[in-house]
């Protein structure tokens, strides 16, 4: 029967090209969401992590409680300690000490007066050759012209900024900060490098500097805003997080405002809610999906029965049971489920794998954000994407034609004739 | 009239005159605002000081002191040069009217502070650029009213509510509280147009010094900071000194 009912399903276009096609669309845009939405929070989440939170972050009890409004002065003070501790307590992460800090990048004109001066965010990081941070920032792959520093004193500035300033490589720029207790700090820098992170956010007035001249300008001797830790292979799992977070914090309970706390990337970025939300929204949109291509495929079988009230009526009155009716039905829809879900599987994992490589520029509209997210939005293919549209596309196909083909049994076999007839 | 009727009204006319000469005793008694205020800025106007003073800075988890020499000539200009600590030694800040620049040693830069940053504390104290350059008169900047009399320091005081005649001034309103013999503010708000309270002064002691009453250990504390507070200590001060006019210059932040 199989072999008759998939001749059918080519041979007589007028009975499943339409459910086909709706099959086919459904599940493609399926799979171009569930692709889509994945990279675009792989690249949200790596943007946050490699640049805001770290998969886990130490900080003091006041540091993490001011949230976006945390300043120096709230700082980890015994850093190397701390960080050693770190590393052999939990060897599995790696373990990297941040600072940031604010204020004015002032050029120099030849006498040695402010010739331009523009407001910066700045970040330091460990810049030294072993540092893990050459990877976690893509440090590399992000400079724009120059050279990553190498000797003290050197710094790395946005491109566009250094553009907008005016300053050129090897150039002199003051920083005109406050040290973390207060006071004015001004500090000179050979700029070394200019650095494209392809993240609005970043780009648009960064200062990056070495963790140690940082400590120096800011008069923060051993003392880091931040230990940012980063499980193996750089992937995020919040369990494992949670896990080590809990471990560290028990063992440090007391209610000192400047002792450290360890927090997850959920807890540390507030974004505790978005977490919980994407962890259902892929059930979320397979449960949409699935009642709306029922309700669609419904529509259409119910169409398609209409369409066919003859046939089934002929079927039925040449002795086919109405449970054998049903079944080819349920065989059919079965059919154009498979082909429609293969169909918009690889139609929508062709358009995946375009975004996937080639992605959506959003920089236009990220121009004033101030939430560290890729300029580039990019799809990311998983092997859940071979299934996530699959599966839903024959169950819906299945279920709509279940429910409409219910309209098998209501018919009256002793009204088949009079049916025929007219 | 009766005997009785007559004495009451007696008794009437006398209470009458002795309240209203009461009230324009009272009313003569009161000086002016404006007046009061004057007093003020003649006791702190000098036509140059040189001072050495030191600020201890209660730090939300360290107490710092910094040390300073200062000198000011009239109310438009003043040069400043930190001695301790170690790390702030030789910074310098010179102000000349509107216009501030500091200098420090370790960049050999000069840079000029202006914008939101001359509301940034100064070496951490709970004293902004903008306190620091605060020279002109009161009388100049605020109306003000007299609101009641108070006991501060075991001296009586006028308190004084004063309100910016002009919008570019740092703070809306203040409420300070003048010695009423020697017209040294005691204490004082001073608060945003909003009406929150933005800083507090008080002074702990009071010393005559060339004949002028001069408050040589002021706490203030910024109320939107954490910590204890900034102890303004006056180490020494010389009133009407001359001072060359080379001091007041960008090139004397260099030397």
């Amino acid at each position: 029967m199989l072999a008759f009912l998939a001749k059918g399903l080519f041979r007589d276009r007028s009975r499943s090209l339409f459910p086909l096609l709706t099959v086919a669309v459904g599940v493609s845009l399926v799979v171009l969401l569930d692709a889509y939405q994945r990279g675009a929070m792989d690249g949200m989440f790596r943007a946050m992590s490699s640049f805001v939170t770290g998969h886990l972050r130490v900080t003091t009890r006041a540091y993490a409680k001011a949230g976006a409004d945390a300043s120096n002065d709230l700082a980890l003070f015994g850093v190397d300690s701390m960080l050693a501790e770190l590393k052999q307590d939990f060897p599995e992460v790696t373990w990297t000490p941040r600072t940031r800090f604010g204020g004015l990048v002032d050029v120099p004109d030849s006498t040695g007066n402010t010739r331009v001066q523009a407001p910066a965010a700045g970040l330091a990081v460990d810049l030294s050759e072993a540092s893990p941070e050459r990877r976690i920032l893509r440090l590399d792959k992000s400079l724009a012209s120059g050279r990553l520093p190498s000797a003290p004193g050197e710094v790395l500035l946005s491109d566009d900024f250094a553009r907008r300033l005016g300053v050129k490589l090897g150039d002199k720029v003051t920083l005109v900060s406050s040290t973390m207790n207060g006071s004015i700090a001004i500090w000179n820098f050979i700029l070394s490098g200019t650095v494209r992170f392809g993240i609005s956010a970043m780009d648009r007035a960064a200062m990056l500097c070495d963790i140690g001249d940082i400590q120096q300008a800011l008069d923060m001797p051993d003392a880091a805003d931040e230990l940012l830790g980063f499980l193996p292979r750089e992937q995020y799992d919040d369990k494992a997080a949670t896990r080590l977070a809990a471990k560290y914090n028990t063992e440090r309970a007391t209610k000192d405002e400047y002792a450290p706390i360890m927090q997850t990337m959920r807890s540390a970025s507030g974004l505790g809610s978005m977490f919980e939300l994407l962890d259902s929204a892929a059930a979320l949109i397979l449960t949409i999906f699935v009642v709306a291509m029922a309700v669609v495929l419904w529509n259409a079988g119910l169409m398609g029965s209409l369409r066919r009230y003859g046939e089934i009526g002929v079927r039925l009155a040449i002795g086919e049971s109405k449970g054998a009716v049903y079944r080819s039905l349920l065989a059919e829809a079965f059919l154009v489920g498979l082909v429609g879900s293969a169909i918009g599987t690889a139609i929508g994992l062709g358009f995946s794998f375009y975004l996937q490589e080639v992605g959506f520029n959003i920089a236009g509209m990220m121009r004033n954000a101030t939430m560290v997210i890729d300029d580039v939005i990019r799809a990311r293919i998983a092997p859940t994407s071979f299934i996530v549209g699959f599966l839903p596309g024959l169950l819906a196909t299945f279920l709509g034609a279940a429910i409409s083909g219910l309209g098998v049994y209501k018919r009256q076999t002793a009204m088949l004739a009079k049916e025929l007839g007219s | 009239m009766s005997r009785g009727a007559t004495v009451r009204f007696l008794a009437y006319l006398c209470s009458s005159a002795f309240i209203c000469g009461l009230l324009s005793f009272v009313a003569a008694e009161t000086p002016t605002g404006e007046s009061i205020l004057n007093k003020v800025d003649e006791n702190n106007y000098a036509d140059t000081r040189v001072a050495v003073s030191q600020m201890v800075i209660h730090l939300a988890r360290n107490t710092r002191t910094v040390r300073a020499k200062s000198w000011v000539k009239g109310s438009d200009k003043s040069f400043t040069e930190f001695l301790y600590p170690p790390r702030d030694k030789g910074t310098k800040m010179l102000k000349l009217g509107d216009e501030l620049w500091t200098y420090t040693p370790s960049t050999d830069r000069t840079i000029k502070i202006s914008g939101s940053m001359l509301r940034q504390s100064v070496m951490g104290s709970d004293l902004s650029y903008e306190d620091m350059m605060e020279d002109r008169k009161l009388v100049d900047e605020y109306d003000a009213k007299v609101a009641e009399s108070d006991t501060l320091l075991g001296r009586e005081c006028w308190v004084l509510e004063l309100t910016a005649k002009t919008p570019d001034v740092s703070y809306h309103s203040r409420k300070i509280w003048v010695d009423k013999e020697r017209y040294v503010p005691l204490r004082e708000n001073r608060y945003a147009k909003s009406g929150k309270l933005l800083k507090t002064t008080e002074v702990k002691s009071v010393s005559l010094r060339q004949g002028r009453w001069v408050a040589d250990h002021v706490s203030f504390k910024d109320a939107l900071k954490t910590g204890a507070g900034t102890e303004f200590v006056l180490d020494s001060i010389r009133l009407n000194v001359p001072i060359p006019d080379y001091v007041f210059s960008k090139a004397a932040l260099k030397k």
